[in-house]
């Protein structure tokens, strides 16, 4: 029996590389997508809500929730369970709207 | 046939999936030029769902039962001219004149590039498959917290999961294929928990009894649950989530035959995830916005209304798949392929297609008659709204309590979905009710005569939120 899906499914990416997540260091697969690499460690929040402030991270993982809003490369909004992981992305916790710095 | 840049498409095929995928390959073979579009870089739509090519997953098949049928659609498709739009964003379609249309579509992984698009055609196929449906309970915003098929989503594409220990309940066949993948995948999932009874179905004998590939199916998640010790739990449903920054555990609870929970019957499963929906709603909206009538499906969606050769009411848009009601992949191919060989006499001023389209015809319905009886095993009791907290949030952008929507369809008086919505903002975020909205209709109809009235038919001008220099830069 499989004991992880990439054993299940048999991936043999190329090497992993390194994005950071508030300062810290995760690492993601060639392929995956910011949500994907981020659920990998373990990782399931990375928004706060704009009227209660409560953490919110992926949900429908198809792209129609907007659940998984996440700041990446300072520019918000980005849906992360669509956006792939490239080597070096900063993916920060986005508060509120995320245009706080504009603002608004 | 050749075209030049400038020519319009003989077809546009909006959907990736088993529909679209049948449709443009049934289109390109029967000589039109056709332009498949999809939201994904991939094909396979969310059903064939399947890891990038930089994972270089050597068994993709690992995560699909009916791989190889993919496969082969895949090579049809690669082998003719379709081109295939990947990562394009259909925003909305618009009408330019007889058969004569123009795709409007926004380019990038989640819709950011900058550059849109914009594809002329001159018949459409709307192939644009379902999404998920919700209903709220006390915790369900809580990290950990995820659609089941959104846990189906990221394992098949990311190869990754939201937990250890995974409960996976809700309603329809779909919690079966999921809890079968995450168990497999190497999860533990301590249970299953379905809010109908699966004897629902023993009430359409001659539905099954014409579809047995649907008893191999139930006899292969069984078997690998079993195989798993996943024990299902029917008539319960997970009436609250509990955590502070993640879900910790999850509280099942009895249901009565109307979903409603039987106190005093509650009990706690620890887990560190949730996997949970309920059902699947056709995603109609595209279809609705140009005016398609639409029908009701007996699990209370709203489906495309379709005649027998796949056209909706407007001249010139045809659908496949679950946009005409919901009834898997197979159903989805038959149509696809019938839509196809259809456009295709249309174009041509042939007549209706015989011979394969009459044999498609004949399987369509017999697998739509076994959808309904499964659409009608499922469908959410009324009862549902017993586990609601007024403190639980409904809408989850907006952070709307169920407290608030009771609030305004009772004092306030409202009775529909979109009065709700002018009083709360309940289905004014980023979704646009797409996640909130059946949950929102139920609440709001449960103060009038008719008791529960599903939500009316998607109408979403904006299929995507579209930046506004792009809506600026569209001519007139």
């Amino acid at each position: 029996m499989a004991r992880t899906p990439a054993e299940l499914a048999g991936a043999e990416p190329d090497p992993p590389f390194e994005i950071t997540f508030d300062g810290r260091t995760v690492t993601a697969l060639p392929g995956q997508t910011l949500a994907a690499a981020l659920w990998g460690a373990g990782i399931l929040a990375w928004r706060t809500t704009r009227a209660g402030g409560r953490p919110r991270g992926a949900f429908c993982g198809i792209g129609q929730c907007y659940d998984c809003l996440a700041t990446v490369n300072g520019t918000p909004n980005r849906r992360a369970c669509l956006v792939p992981a490239r080597p070096g992305d900063a993916v920060t916790t986005q508060e509120g709207h995320g245009h706080a710095p504009l603002g608004v | 046939m050749p075209r030049s840049a400038s020519e319009p498409y003989d077809l546009a095929v909006l959907g990736a999936g088993p529909a679209g995928l049948a449709g443009a390959v049934a289109a390109s073979e029967a000589g039109l030029s056709v332009a498949l579009l999809d939201s994904s870089g991939q094909t396979g739509g969310q059903y064939f769902r399947h890891p990038a090519p930089a994972l270089r997953a050597r068994r993709p098949h690992a995560l699909h039962h009916d791989w190889p049928a993919f496969a082969r659609l895949r090579r049809r498709l690669e082998a003719g001219t379709t081109d295939h739009f990947g990562a394009h964003h259909v925003w909305t379609v618009t009408r330019e004149g007889d058969d004569a249309w123009t795709v409007h579509a926004l380019t990038g992984a989640d819709g950011d590039g900058e550059r849109p698009v914009r594809i002329p055609a001159r018949a459409v196929l709307l192939a644009t498959g379902s999404s998920e449906r919700h209903l709220p309970f006390p915790g369900w915003t809580l990290p950990g917290v995820v659609a089941a098929g959104g846990a189906q989503a990221m394992l098949k594409s990311g190869l990754v999961l939201p937990g250890r220990r995974i409960v996976v309940a809700g309603s329809g066949p779909l919690l079966l294929a999921v809890a079968s993948s995450l168990a497999a995948a190497g999860a533990d999932v301590p249970a299953v928990v379905e809010a109908s009874g699966y004897l629902g179905y023993a009430r359409h004998p001659r539905a099954l009894a014409t579809n047995p590939h649907k008893l191999l199916e139930a006899a292969v998640h069984g078997s690998a649950l079993l195989r798993h010790r996943v024990r299902t739990l029917t008539r319960h449903a997970v009436t609250e989530a509990h955590g502070t920054d993640r879900v910790e555990a999850v509280t099942v609870t009895r249901l009565d035959r109307d979903w409603r929970p039987v106190p005093g019957t509650g009990r706690r499963i620890a887990c560190d995830a949730l996997a949970v929906g309920h059902g699947l709603i056709p995603q109609t909206e595209l279809a609705t916005t140009l005016g398609c009538a639409t029908r009701r499906t007996p699990d209370g969606t709203a489906a495309l209304a379709l005649d027998d050769l796949q056209r909706t009411s407007v001249p010139g848009l045809w659908a496949a798949g679950e946009t005409g009601g919901v009834g898997g992949w197979r159903l989805a191919r038959v149509e696809g392929e019938l839509a196809g060989l259809a456009v295709a006499a249309h174009l041509r001023g042939r007549p209706a297609p015989g011979g394969r389209a009459r044999e498609l015809r004949r399987r369509r319905d017999r697998l739509r008659a076994f959808a309904d009886a499964m659409a009608a095993a499922h469908a959410p009791g009324p009862g549902w709204t017993g586990w609601l907290t007024d403190d639980t949030d409904v809408c989850r952008c907006e952070e709307v309590t169920a407290g608030r929507v009771r609030e305004a369809a009772g004092d306030l008086g409202a009775r529909d979905a979109r009065t709700v919505k002018l009083l709360t903002r309940a289905g004014m975020g980023w979704c646009q009710g797409r996640m909130c909205a059946a949950a929102v209709a139920c609440l709001a109809a449960a103060g009038t005569a008719e008791g529960t009235v599903p939500p009316s038919a998607e109408r979403r001008p904006l299929a995507v939120p579209v930046p506004l220099g792009v809506l600026a830069s569209e001519p007139e």
